[in-house]
């Protein structure tokens, strides 16, 4: 090596993030409603898919296409292959120790109704606990509802304060002798709080507690290692997450699964059929009964392979300096309240304007482009919290602009003064 | 379609200050309706005086357009019989979903509601009071009458 003068290699600034060749990669974004370019702020509902995703769906569905795991023709090969290909995927993202740790549901409610079903059903008895917070979504409550009334366990539900955040001691002080499963979100859908999972999962584990996390907000916003946070099940929807609807995601731990009764049953779930007796089929198929949704499958594996492909951090910090800037431009306008205001927040913005209902301020800001949503967001305990029947909320994507944001602001601006903010 | 089709001034009017808001003394009749997906929420106090609606209030919250629809029902009726107020439900309803109808003379101030048609997502805050009314005046025993959803 040539020793003397040479121009210290500093490490190369990173590109910022260019949000203009994301925002290319989907092709909703491109389109006009009632006139106006559309800003999508509706990505907590279900975010958009990017090109990569469509066309493995195509792709599938134009030459791949056959029932997986049955025939040993080409076309089910092909599909079978794509089909596990797409757990090994999710595997991966989530650091599972194994791909048999992977269980394909239809979303986030059918993970969560699954394990309330085969794992807590079979081992709650009169006079267990299972503990939740007060700002799940109802595919975190009701699932524990229906199996509390089932074998008399009780629901415990651990309070949240006026910022919309959960204090961990509080939940802690809740996890009892008979506290069987602790159930919280990862992320809020209704006020956007980032909880503190990791102690929370800890503690409960300390206890010897089950824990499942609702990850349906947190996967389209942060990466999430699954043996790192150590719970024993993590539920998640790969529409919010730039895939299609109904394909989801139960990750289980394998000491768990392999102690939970199937399911369901049916085709796939079994080894061997007999009227006498059935032998159920090794993991994860023994959760996946039936033909299962092998091309939204295929598409979360697309979504997953974009999202190893694009810039992350990136992306997160953007998201960040969106929200960041959402709180700036609301916040300015008189009689607009923000609901949920945690310190760690993620992905979006719930708020109110005095005098001008939700729902009206959905319909005014379509008018102008702009996709909210507005109503309880499925956390009507959330609502009852604060003494409000609805909120808007606009939730954000790495595609979303400030400008996007902008025009929420002047949007929601032009409504509240229709709806009487100027008095006359 | 432009927003000033759903929201004219009678709905933003009644809307800011909604007509007979609020409790009825000697009510006969109380029912509630809620659209669950909105959170929307009114109950309808009603005061029968045999056959005719002597007096009618509501109370509750919901968007404009439902707050505006209650409000100018409770003007449209007050005073009606059961069959001329039912039969008012009828033309609402078919104002409110179909295209072809008309605004009729007889509508009044009501017909200011046309424009949610062109809004499917919002029909039914409009017609969350008329079903209200509907069910508290079928009923044979109005004080019976549960709690009506349009969800
Ligand atoms: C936090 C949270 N949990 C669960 C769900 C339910 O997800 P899905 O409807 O995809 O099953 C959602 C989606 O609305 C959510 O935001």
């Amino acid at each position: 090596m040539s020793g003397a003068a040479r121009t210290p290699v500093r490490p190369a600034e990173p590109a910022p993030f260019d949000v203009e060749a994301m925002r290319r990669e989907f092709p909703v974004l491109t389109r006009l409603v009632h006139g106006h370019p559309l800003a999508y702020l509706d990505n907590g509902a279900s975010s958009q898919a990017p090109r990569r995703v469509l066309e493995a769906v195509d792709d599938y569905a134009r030459s791949h296409h056959a029932n997986v795991h049955r025939g040993v023709h080409t076309l089910s090969e092909e599909a079978t292959a794509r089909y596990e290909g797409a757990r090994d995927r999710v595997a991966r993202w989530l650091n599972a120790a194994s791909r048999t740790e992977i269980v394909f549901t239809r979303g986030t409610t059918e993970a969560v109704n699954l394990v309330a079903q085969s794992y807590a059903r079979p081992r709650l008895r009169a006079g267990d606990e299972v503990l939740i917070t007060h700002l799940e979504h109802h595919a975190n409550i009701v699932p524990w509802q229906m199996v509390c009334a089932q074998t008399g366990a009780k629901l415990v539900v651990a309070p949240i304060d006026a910022r919309g955040e959960v204090d961990p001691d509080a939940v802690e002080a809740l996890m009892g002798p008979r506290t069987r499963v602790f159930a919280c979100a990862h992320v809020s859908n209704a006020l956007g709080t980032v909880l503190p999972v990791e102690r929370l999962v800890a503690s409960a584990r300390a206890r010897g507690i089950a824990t499942l996390v609702d990850g349906a907000q947190a996967v389209p916003h942060c990466d999430v290692d699954v043996r790192a946070l150590g719970c024993d099940f993590y539920a998640l929807s790969g529409h919010k997450m730039y895939a299609p609807t109904g394909i989801g995601v139960l990750y289980g731990r394998e000491s768990m699964l392999e102690d939970m009764p199937p399911w369901q049953g049916g085709g796939d779930m079994i080894l061997t059929v007999s009227f006498e007796r059935t032998t159920y089929n090794a993991l994860p198929y023994k959760f996946e009964a039936g033909t299962p949704n092998i091309v939204g499958a295929v598409g979360l594996g697309a979504a997953i392979d974009f999202l190893g492909s694009i810039d992350r951090r990136g992306a997160h910090a953007h998201e960040a300096a969106l929200l960041e800037h959402a709180h700036a431009a609301l916040v300015r306008i008189p009689g607009l309240r923000l609901i949920g205001t945690a310190r760690r927040k993620l992905g979006l913005v719930s708020f109110l304007v005095d005098g001008v209902h939700p729902h009206d301020l959905g319909t005014v800001l379509d008018q102008d482009g702009i996709a909210i949503r507005t109503g309880h967001h499925c956390a009507m305990p959330v609502m009852d919290y604060y003494g409000i029947p609805a909120t808007a909320r606009a939730s954000f994507a790495f595609y979303n602009t400030f400008d996007e944001i902008d025009r929420l602001a002047l949007s929601v601006e032009r409504a509240r003064r229709m709806f009487g903010g100027d008095v006359v | 379609m432009e927003l000033q089709d759903l929201y004219r001034d009678v709905i933003l009017d009644h809307n800011r200050s909604p007509r007979n808001f609020g409790p009825l003394e000697g009510s006969s009749t109380d029912v509630q309706g809620s659209n669950p997906l909105c959170g929307d929420r009114l109950t309808l106090h009603l005061r029968l005086a045999g056959d005719r609606i002597e007096d009618v209030r509501f109370e509750g919250h919901g968007c404009a357009i439902s707050t505006a629809s209650a409000s100018l029902m409770t003007e449209a009726i007050k005073g009606r019989t059961r069959a001329e107020a039912l039969a008012l439900f009828d033309r609402m309803h078919a104002l409110l979903t179909d295209d072809a109808a008309v605004p009729d003379e007889g509508l009044g101030k009501l017909a200011a509601l046309s424009g949610v048609r062109e809004f499917p997502a919002r029909v039914k805050c409009a017609s969350l009071c008329w079903h209200t009314l509907a069910s508290a005046l079928q009923s044979s025993a109005p004080e019976s009458v549960g709690a009506v959803s349009t969800e």
